[in-house]
């Protein structure tokens, strides 16, 4: 479980997080979501420690991430993984490199362990047999299959997603966002997904939490979306067609 | 500016703060020795023939005087080469080529936030991206200027055989006549602070770019303008402090 107190984030004169209480549970799937420029992506750097908090903290099953020390901070963030906009492997590295990468960093397993933990866990993301292959020579949503099996090959316990979907089609947005689900309840972690596609968040929202300016306006559950009443927040989600004819479906 | 500085210095501070542990580093330092050291020789090697050559012809064509004997020239030709050619002139072509390669290489990393993954493992990034980085220049760039300065000597050989500007028995034994070893040991001394710059610079400058393809590609220009600041200062400043000893020696 994953708990945020009072997070505030300003750069110099700017305060761009206003005090952000939240709780994400495990085996859920958590999304942040909201306009461009409303803080999601700092709110989820300050929560993998990429950025420090000004004010408040960040607790992992109790234990306070903001203001621990850094060897304490190592030990939290073996249970984390994180799957970046663009995936963000490593271009040197071949897919199996790159999913053995925090198994090499992190552990001192033999390198047959290490090779059937990452078989595994690419099987588990549908890319069997493509250990050798350069991320050059990956589609997108191939990207983010190695970026999520990289993510999980530890065993981690919380899976953060920067925009899991941008850059890709619809089908392949649907087939990533399943996999997210799926590994989510099949490993019980504690997913936290960063997006704006409404889609995504119908699909697989176990429980939302929208973002306005700094501030958090609406949590709930993908059910409750349409009965909100939070203007912003309906300003937002019905910002589409497929969103309006949905409300008007529901009446 | 100051600010600049001041952040080069802290971040050179972070190469040895909180490291990861030295096996991590063993490998990542030989390749980084391949890709410094290996493949710069080709380019190193071709510039310094002709160095040497070109060296050799023109002092050749300047030093005309009955007065003065032939192989005074080589003497001059390897000096030269020892002093200041292939210490500094392959410092700068050096920082062309690796150090645009190094501020390339970080910069996109940090743009595709493959820096920003490492951070997520837990790991300290600028010490396990820069410094394999440093320590392999450090390591290669001595050996590199040892191989240019035989080359050099050599390039001025091959011309002088060539040519009739002097004898390559002149040209031999200029070469051998009263070297000064201090040159050697002051060549080492520039080509390991060269390479610190360089590589240090360099990563300073890929390693905190900000924004996309534009902002790489002036992270290189960048890097490879300051490290060539950097070089030719550093070899005014150890000129004053070091010809002293190379004339006492």
């Amino acid at each position: 479980m994953i708990e945020l107190n009072n997070i505030q984030k300003s750069f110099g004169e700017v305060t761009i997080l206003k005090g952000i209480n939240a709780t994400f549970k495990p085996g859920l799937v958590n999304m942040i979501i909201g306009a461009s420029g409303t803080g999601k992506s700092v709110l989820l750097k300050c929560m993998v420690g990429l950025e420090q908090p000004t004010v408040g903290s960040v607790m992992y099953n109790q234990r306070d991430f903001s203001h621990s020390t850094r060897k304490e901070q190592i030990d939290i963030r073996k249970d984390i993984g994180m799957l970046f906009q663009g995936a963000a492997l490593f271009d040197s590295k071949t897919v199996e490199e790159n999913v053995r990468f925090p198994l090499d960093i992190l552990t001192n397993q033999p390198l047959d362990e290490k090779l059937d933990k990452v078989n595994q866990v690419l099987d588990r993301v549908g890319l069997t047999n493509t250990n050798g292959k350069m991320p050059s020579e990956l589609s997108g949503g191939m990207k983010k299959r190695v970026g999520i099996a990289r993510a999980i090959v530890n065993n981690s316990k919380y899976l953060f997603c920067d925009e899991p979907n941008s850059g890709l089609d619809p089908q392949t947005s649907i087939t990533i966002d399943n996999l997210i689900k799926e590994i989510t309840q099949e490993y019980n972690i504690t997913t936290i997904v960063v997006s704006h596609d409404m889609n995504s968040v119908m699909e697989i929202g176990d429980y939302i939490m929208f973002m306005h300016q700094g501030l958090k306006l609406w949590e709930g559950s993908s059910d409750e979306i349409l009965d909100s009443e939070v203007d912003e927040f309906n300003d937002f989600v019905f910002a589409n067609n497929l969103m309006r004819s949905l409300k008007k479906l529901r009446k | 500016m100051l600010k600049s500085v001041g952040r080069y210095f802290l971040f050179l501070g972070s190469l040895f703060k909180n490291r990861e542990s030295f096996k991590t580093y063993v490998s990542l330092f030989f390749d980084e020795c391949v890709k410094v050291g290996t493949n710069s020789i080709f380019l190193i090697a071709t510039v310094s023939i002709f160095m040497g050559a070109v060296t050799t012809i023109q002092t050749a064509f300047n030093l005309v005087s009955p007065l003065i004997p032939k192989y005074v020239i080589a003497i001059v030709v390897r000096d030269m080469v020892l002093l200041e050619l292939s210490p500094t002139i392959i410092a700068i072509i050096f920082a062309g080529k690796v150090g645009s390669n190094i501020a390339g290489e970080l910069g996109t990393m940090r743009i595709t936030e493959q820096i920003d993954a490492l951070e997520v493992m837990g790991l300290n990034s600028s010490s396990y991206l820069v410094l394999p980085k440093v320590l392999a220049t450090v390591f290669m760039f001595p050996a590199l200027v040892v191989t240019s300065a035989f080359l050099c000597i050599l390039g001025g050989y091959l011309a002088v055989s060539f040519t009739d500007v002097i004898t390559p028995a002149e040209y031999t034994q200029g070469i051998r006549y009263q070297l000064n070893e201090f040159m050697v040991i002051f060549a080492m001394i520039k080509a390991v602070t060269f390479a610190f710059l360089v590589s240090t610079i360099s990563s300073f400058m890929g390693y905190y770019t900000k924004g996309g393809a534009l902002e790489v590609g002036k992270a290189s220009t960048s890097a490879v303008t300051n490290s060539v600041i950097a070089i030719l200062l550093a070899d005014y400043l150890l000129a004053q402090l070091l010809a002293e000893y190379l004339i006492s020696f």
